[in-house]
């Protein structure tokens, strides 16, 4: 694909420039947000459990409700928010070029990404890693064991290039079948064409259960072979605006750690606790210091929940992805998500 | 026998082998063993391919609002697929409650489109039918006044979308192509290189090139304050793109036309715009009518490219229904859907422009 690298290599070289240019106005994308009356964000234009339009049109997903939290921090309004979807190719220059205020789209945090492309990483919301499925009857247990393997893979994505990342370090020979959509690759999969299916373990899971003909004839991996920290971004013009997204983030875990739900947060807003005082609104001002409402916590914890009720409510168990907490449990549960403290 | 046959004197019938279906079929499709081997072998073809397809399509297909667990475990297509999400594919995310908008929307435009079908319709004033309703379509999808809600371009998607991108491309796009056309042809230098570089450029790039130049790296050349509409910016893209193709259509309808055409309007003492307006131009166009609604009907279908540009157009807004993960294994139910639609749509420019041309011809049979 000549053109997409071209059309990559020019938006690069117009992402420094921009990049450039856009550090010396600092507060311009909050005060313009807080002037508009709504966040600008960019989702996916359609990937389960993420961001995907329900039958009535409306946004739902993990990353829907991040936008969603933030909007709560800033106006005291969950639906204060206007969503743009965006395509692989495009959201970065969807972000940078000031369509949309953060980029709530399953981006993998990555360096080149922080460091050359115009924009800054708030957090990571979902820890993911790539992984595979095979057919339980081609009894294979490991990644290890796919020495000459077929694997089918979706094109455009980091998934590619890290499945021949694998395959060259650890001599395998892979045969990578590459398909262009979703619905391709996985029909070709399950129709035989390839000993082993990849993509990212959150889509993994939902694949073996919604697609399969009949999902105890698949087995997953247990190796990840990538690292795929997933998050919002915002544009490199605004720290204040910045440092909000990422303190939403963590307000979002310190409430789960804290035990306190979108249900029981009125309640914990009188709890003898100073931590959860300070966080609440009750006690102090964090959110002045942020530029925003004191409630603005509250807010967010109200209308949208805590990080594990955004989880579970999106694509937990309950939800047709089926996802376990992992990675993604909180560091006292053996998880990575790790809040820093409100105070 | 009856009264009439004993009164009438008898009339020989043509022999069963001439007259008649089987007369028809013999001459028809059996004339040569050449022929009868393609009609057997069509038959055989039809015969293998339809029961089944006619088996997903309807008899084991499940309709009706159920379940995605029902549909699994049928053998047909899973219409109830697109029950529960018709409203998504057709119109995007425009606001639920507010979608009888889109509905009337559409209509307004079908209804003028065949409207102007009509030949006799063509005079000055449907110019103005049209004004009235672009305007009735903007204010049903805008609204703002009237008490309607207002509704952002970013939120209409689905078929008026795509409607609207086509109808708008080939409203302006055709007179530009006969300006184009025109300036390729001129004596006068400056137009002529215009006119040459503009086709030439834009027939050089893919169309997809020019969506993303207009919808991502136009806002980034840009000053910050100046912000241009998204739907705004694709649509001048397949306006200029339409218009390059087309003008090239024009002109091969141009260079048809005699030069003895032109002599003899400006004998009779007219101007280069009448010549053109009432001898050249009506010979012109209606010789290369069937290029002309190729270059819609390929437009129309392009117009799913604003996909890329995150516009929800019909195609986009499907798929969207498909990233359903209780639904997404009924994809192909999706795009069969789609499909159906633009084939509506495509084939109804196809016919209409055969209609066209033997009606513009009548004066040249005998």
């Amino acid at each position: 694909m000549m053109f997409r690298h071209l059309v990559g290599a020019a938006v690069a070289a117009v992402f420094a420039v921009v990049g450039l240019s856009g550090a010396a106005q600092a507060g311009a994308t909050l005060d313009a947000i807080k002037k508009k009356g709504f966040i600008q964000c960019g989702v996916n234009t359609g990937l389960a459990g993420f961001s995907v339009a329900d039958s009535q049109g409306a946004w739902t997903g993990l990353d829907v409700d991040i936008c969603k939290a933030i909007a709560a921090a800033v106006f005291g309004d969950a639906n204060a928010v206007k969503y743009t979807p965006t395509n692989a190719q495009q959201r970065f220059t969807a972000l940078t070029s000031g369509e949309v205020d953060i980029l709530s789209r399953n981006t993998t945090w990555t360096l080149t990404r922080d460091a050359s492309l115009g924009m800054m990483f708030t957090g990571v919301t979902y820890y993911d890693g790539q992984g595979f499925m095979v057919p339980k009857s081609a009894k294979i247990k490991s990644a290890k064991e796919l020495k000459g393997a077929t694997v089918c893979v979706q094109t455009g994505t980091t998934t590619e290039l890290n499945l021949a990342d694998f395959a060259r370090a650890n001599k395998l020979n892979i045969k990578p079948v590459v398909f262009e959509s979703l619905e391709e690759s996985k029909v070709a999969f399950f129709g035989g064409r390839c000993k082993a299916y990849t993509t990212d373990a959150s889509g993994l899971a939902s694949i073996r259960s919604k697609d399969a003909p009949n999902p105890d004839d698949y087995l997953i991996l247990p190796e990840l072979i990538s690292k795929e920290p997933l998050g919002p971004a915002v544009r490199r013009d605004d720290v204040e605006w910045f440092t909000l997204v990422k303190w939403v983030l963590y307000a979002l875990g310190e409430a789960e750690e804290s035990g306190i739900t979108s249900a029981n947060v009125n309640e914990m807003k009188s709890s003898a606790d100073p931590n959860i005082q300070r966080l609440l609104g009750a006690l102090g001002d964090m959110g002045q210091k942020l530029g925003v409402d004191n409630a603005w916590a509250f807010n967010a914890i109200k209308q949208v929940g805590n990080y594990g009720e955004i989880f579970e409510r999106n694509v937990g168990q309950k939800t047709p992805l089926h996802l376990a907490r992992g990675l993604n449990a909180t560091w006292k549960n053996g998880g990575l998500m790790y809040a820093m403290p409100v105070r | 026998m009856t009264a009439e046959e004993a009164t009438t004197p008898q009339v020989e019938r043509p022999p069963a082998s001439v007259a008649g279906p089987w007369g028809w079929a013999r001459a028809n499709l059996f004339s040569t063993p050449w022929n009868t081997f393609l009609t057997l072998a069509s038959i055989a073809v039809l015969g293998w391919a339809l029961p089944p397809a006619l088996d997903w399509l309807i008899f084991n297909a499940v309709w009706g609002h159920v379940k995605p667990e029902v549909c699994k475990q049928a053998d047909g297509a899973c219409w109830a697929f697109i029950s529960e999400k018709y409203r998504l594919i057709l119109f995007g995310r425009y606001p639920f409650k507010e979608q009888w908008r889109p509905v009337l929307a559409v209509c307004a435009l079908i209804a003028m489109i065949i409207f102007s079908c009509n030949r006799r319709f063509w005079r000055a004033w449907l110019g103005a039918v049209w004004l009235a309703g672009l305007a009735i379509f903007g204010t049903l999808m805008w609204g703002g006044v009237f008490g309607l809600m207002p509704v952002e371009t970013n939120l209409w998607g689905g078929l008026p979308l795509t409607l609207i991108l086509a109808v708008v491309g080939v409203v302006v796009a055709f007179p530009l192509s006969i300006l184009l056309a025109l300036g390729r042809r001129s004596r006068m230098p400056i137009v002529r290189s215009f006119s040459v570089a503009y086709i030439e450029l834009i027939r050089g790039v893919p169309l997809i090139s020019l969506l993303f130049m207009a919808s991502f790296m136009l806002p980034l050349f840009l000053p910050n304050t100046i912000k241009i509409n998204a739907l705004l910016r694709a649509q001048v893209a397949i306006i200029m793109f339409t218009a390059a193709y087309l003008a090239e259509v024009v002109r091969g309808g141009l260079q048809s036309i005699p030069k003895g055409q032109y002599e003899a309007a400006q004998a009779l003492g007219l101007g280069f715009g009448q010549m053109m307006w009432k001898v050249v131009l009506p010979q012109a166009i209606r010789a290369v009518i069937p290029p002309i609604v190729n270059t819609f009907i390929g437009m129309f279908k392009d117009t799913s490219l604003v996909a890329i540009v995150s516009l929800t157009d019909l195609l986009l807004a499907t798929k969207q229904a498909i990233s359903d993960p209780n639904w997404r294994a009924f994809f192909i139910e999706g795009y069969v859907f789609v499909a159906f639609i633009y084939f509506i749509f495509c084939f109804f420019m196809s016919k209409y422009s055969q209609h066209l041309e033997k009606s513009l011809r009548a004066g040249e049979r005998r």
